[in-house]
């Protein structure tokens, strides 16, 4: 009777609350956490999907306000500096915006040693470098830069070292192997820890802020879901992490198996869901034509007659064109993260910002198709008596069809290449694999994206090359000699 | 037939018309001629509305052309520009026909229209399949003649229409204009700046100079009587060095 009703209100819940969404930033760790709290709300029969690598904390929180996710993991240090931005906590409480506690690892800016540097020279803490001013340290460029990098570090240490470099993060971790450098900066929870055998260097004087993760999550969602992930405050130890990510881009372990296997020491029992590569590339496939189909036809659609507009009408015309070459200026990374707010993640919100991309070559080619129609022409077709609309459809159109075609292929080859950008903001397609293969700095999976991208702007080319054959008159594909 | 009543026109910085007032008479053939820059070029595209008199007024059959009936009106005018001005995506047929397909004519009208042109201009029908870059420049001349003539237009107005051909294809082209011309009786304007041309083909010869008419009449008139100097010079710089070959 009580299991009944248990069921009962669980089914119940389940159906007013509908399915939860997991989102996770473009970086193993993030992506790693939303997989293990995304298998965990699974492991309470509450269905979860997981957008991963959602662009950077400005895509994820907006996405979480607007309801287009309803959980996804992030750090203390990040929600004070870049989200509160000096307000109170509190001020999450009225935008309906809850907070787990603390998972159990800080990810912070650290100091790391060779494991046997630290023993022989019984380095524990950044202030015992104090005692060793030979040392070489080797810090990457952002650090160097840093207003609380190398040079607050140093003068909250009174560190003496004089032998410091900048050099490229992946270069930090050869250099430290091969000794030549000492001491580098890394975040504590990086992969390479333990695969170089580095040790860490305990911040006594509690100088880099706190980066602990937690996870942010909709006051609104399910009780279920909440008691899931709140299960998971304080399980995961810096060594767990660590090693997590180090399965994940050094042993290219799949993430999802990664957290099946870290919920299983906890006695969460998981199936981890997994695709075959052809299914993969398929889904991906379909994404991408459905982002440059849609927004290519409504490009087509909208850009002729705005360039009609701006060759009839001339001032309304230099308007025109200036706000779409304005439009075009803006980086497209950055519109697309302006359509966020408008349109929330996924598919839409990347369609618009490249329909925006895709209409200057359109525009601009039939405008000036239009113009470069020679002036005995277009008068020839006005003194037989046409009227202004026959003139256009039937002499100006036709003879501005060959820029108006290759405009329209100059914005599908863009369009190809600019909608791998669209997997930031969830969108999918070939950007999907592209990202993935560089956060886990696998070149297969790059290809696995930039290839068919590539192959898809050549048949794109390709198909307008034939499509100019077909509809291109054959008067005006002749060279004449002198007309 | 077409009359010009004090007509200026006042480009950017270039007085092209100034103060022209010009009788056309009906059936008969009015060659524009002068200098280039004297506004003879300026003055045909008015008559066919393609520009708008600053001053003055232009009527065709009494009727001052305004925005409004322009397109009526130029449906009962013919005009044929230097190179023709030959639509390059359609073929001559199609380039002929447009008005009439555009006028919803039935096609055996049309074909009728076709055939007789074809016979008047003496252009092949095979011909009219081709496209204008497949023609030559004397075929695409005649080609444009079947199109200014296809709605048998009351007008028929030809600015410097053989400017652009070598001087064979010219010399064969100039008499058929002029055996057509003469068949057909239809009000001619044609300008020209060959004083030979225009003597060749004009009943009434009008010279312009500056944006102004300085003489009109035959070129008997204006060779024993020219109104100044300048028509004078004009005539004489213009004669053929043949003449002076000639036996005296």
């Amino acid at each position: 009777m009580i299991r009944c009703a248990l069921l009962l209100i669980l089914s119940i819940t389940t159906t007013a609350f509908g399915a939860v969404t997991v989102g996770s930033k473009s970086f193993n760790e993030s992506v790693i956490l939303g997989e293990i709290a995304a298998q965990s709300i699974r492991a309470n029969r509450i269905e979860a999907s997981h957008r991963r690598q959602l662009g950077g904390t400005r895509v994820l929180f907006d996405a979480l306000l607007r309801g287009d996710i309803d959980v996804y993991p992030e750090y203390t240090g990040t929600i004070e500096q870049e989200i509160l931005n000096g307000q109170p906590l509190a001020s999450f409480a009225s935008r309906g915006i809850s907070m787990t506690r603390p998972l159990g690892f800080n990810n912070t800016y650290a100091i790391g040693v060779r494991t046997d540097l630290a023993q022989r020279l019984g380095l524990k803490t950044i202030s015992d470098l104090r005692k060793y001013p030979e040392l070489t340290f080797g810090f990457t460029n952002e650090f160097m830069d840093r207003k609380d990098g190398w040079p607050a570090l140093r003068g909250a240490y009174h560190l003496p070292q004089a032998n410091v470099t900048g050099l490229d993060h992946d270069l930090a971790y050869r250099a430290l192997a091969s000794g030549s450098i000492d001491v580098t900066d890394l975040y504590s929870t990086d992969a390479e820890i333990a695969y170089y055998k580095l040790v860490i260097l305990d911040d006594d004087l509690h100088h880099f802020p706190r980066y602990d993760a937690v996870y942010l999550f909709r006051s609104d969602l399910n009780p279920i879901a909440v008691a899931a992930i709140k299960r998971l405050e304080g399980t995961i130890s810096q060594a767990q992490m660590i090693q997590m990510n180090a399965q994940a881009k050094l042993q290219r372990v799949p993430e999802a198996q990664v957290a099946s296997n870290f919920l299983a020491t906890l006695g969460i029992r998981t199936i981890p869901l997994r695709e075959t590569n052809a299914q993969q590339i398929l889904q991906r496939t379909r994404e991408h034509l459905f982002l440059v189909g849609v927004s290519l036809l409504a490009a087509i659609f909208a850009g002729i007659p705005l360039g009609i507009i701006a060759y009839v009408l001339p001032r309304i015309g230099q308007l025109i064109l200036i706000v779409i070459a304005a439009i075009y200026t803006i980086p497209s990374l950055a519109l697309l993260v302006f359509m966020i707010p408008l349109l929330g993640i996924g598919a839409w919100p990347a369609i618009v910002a490249l329909f925006l991309y895709s209409l200057l070559p359109i525009v601009r080619n039939t405008h000036e198709g239009l113009r470069e129609i020679p002036a005995s022409l277009r008068e020839s077709a006005r003194a037989l008596g046409l009227t202004p609309i026959a003139q256009l459809s039937q002499i100006e159109l036709p003879l501005a069809l060959g820029p108006i075609l290759a405009g329209i292929k100059t914005s599908a080859v863009i369009n190809v290449g600019t909608a791998t950008l669209g997997a930031l903001i969830g969108a999918g397609g070939y950007g999907q694999p592209i990202l993935t293969g560089i956060r886990l700095d696998n070149v297969a999976l790059i290809l696995q994206g930039a290839v068919p991208a590539a192959l898809m702007a050549l048949a794109a080319q390709g198909l307008f090359d034939l499509l100019e054959r077909l509809v291109m008159p054959r008067g005006l594909r002749l060279q004449p000699e002198h007309l | 037939m077409l009359r010009c009543i004090d007509v200026f026109k006042h480009y950017h910085d270039i007085d092209a018309l100034r103060g022209v007032t010009l009788d056309i008479a009906p059936g008969r053939t009015t060659v524009l001629i002068g200098p280039s820059g004297c506004g003879k070029s300026t003055l045909i595209r008015m008559m066919i509305g393609l520009i708008q008199p600053d001053q003055g007024r232009v009527l065709f059959a009494d009727v001052p052309i305004t925005p409004a009936n322009v397109l009526a009106l130029r449906r009962r005018m013919g005009y044929v520009i230097q190179e023709g001005g030959l639509f390059p995506h359609l073929t001559a047929r199609a380039n002929v026909t447009l008005m009439a397909r555009h006028l919803r004519w039935n096609r055996q009208a049309i074909q009728q229209r076709i055939t007789e042109l074809a016979d008047l201009v003496q252009l092949p029908l095979a011909m009219l399949d081709h496209f204008p870059a497949e023609l030559s420049g004397g075929q695409r001349q005649r080609v444009s003649l079947m199109r200014a003539l296809m709605l048998d237009p009351d007008v028929l107005l030809l600015d410097e229409p053989l400017g652009a051909l070598d001087p064979m294809i010219r010399f064969d082209l100039q008499n058929d204009l002029r055996r057509i011309f003469q068949r057909l009786r239809k009000t001619v304007v044609l300008v020209t700046h060959d004083i030979g041309e225009a003597a060749f083909f004009g009943d009434m010869i009008v010279l312009m100079r500056d944006g102004r008419i300085v003489q009109q009449g035959s070129l008997e008139e204006l060779l024993h009587h020219p109104a100044d100097a300048f028509v004078d010079r004009f005539i004489t710089a213009q004669r053929s060095p043949l003449e002076s070959l000639e036996p005296t």
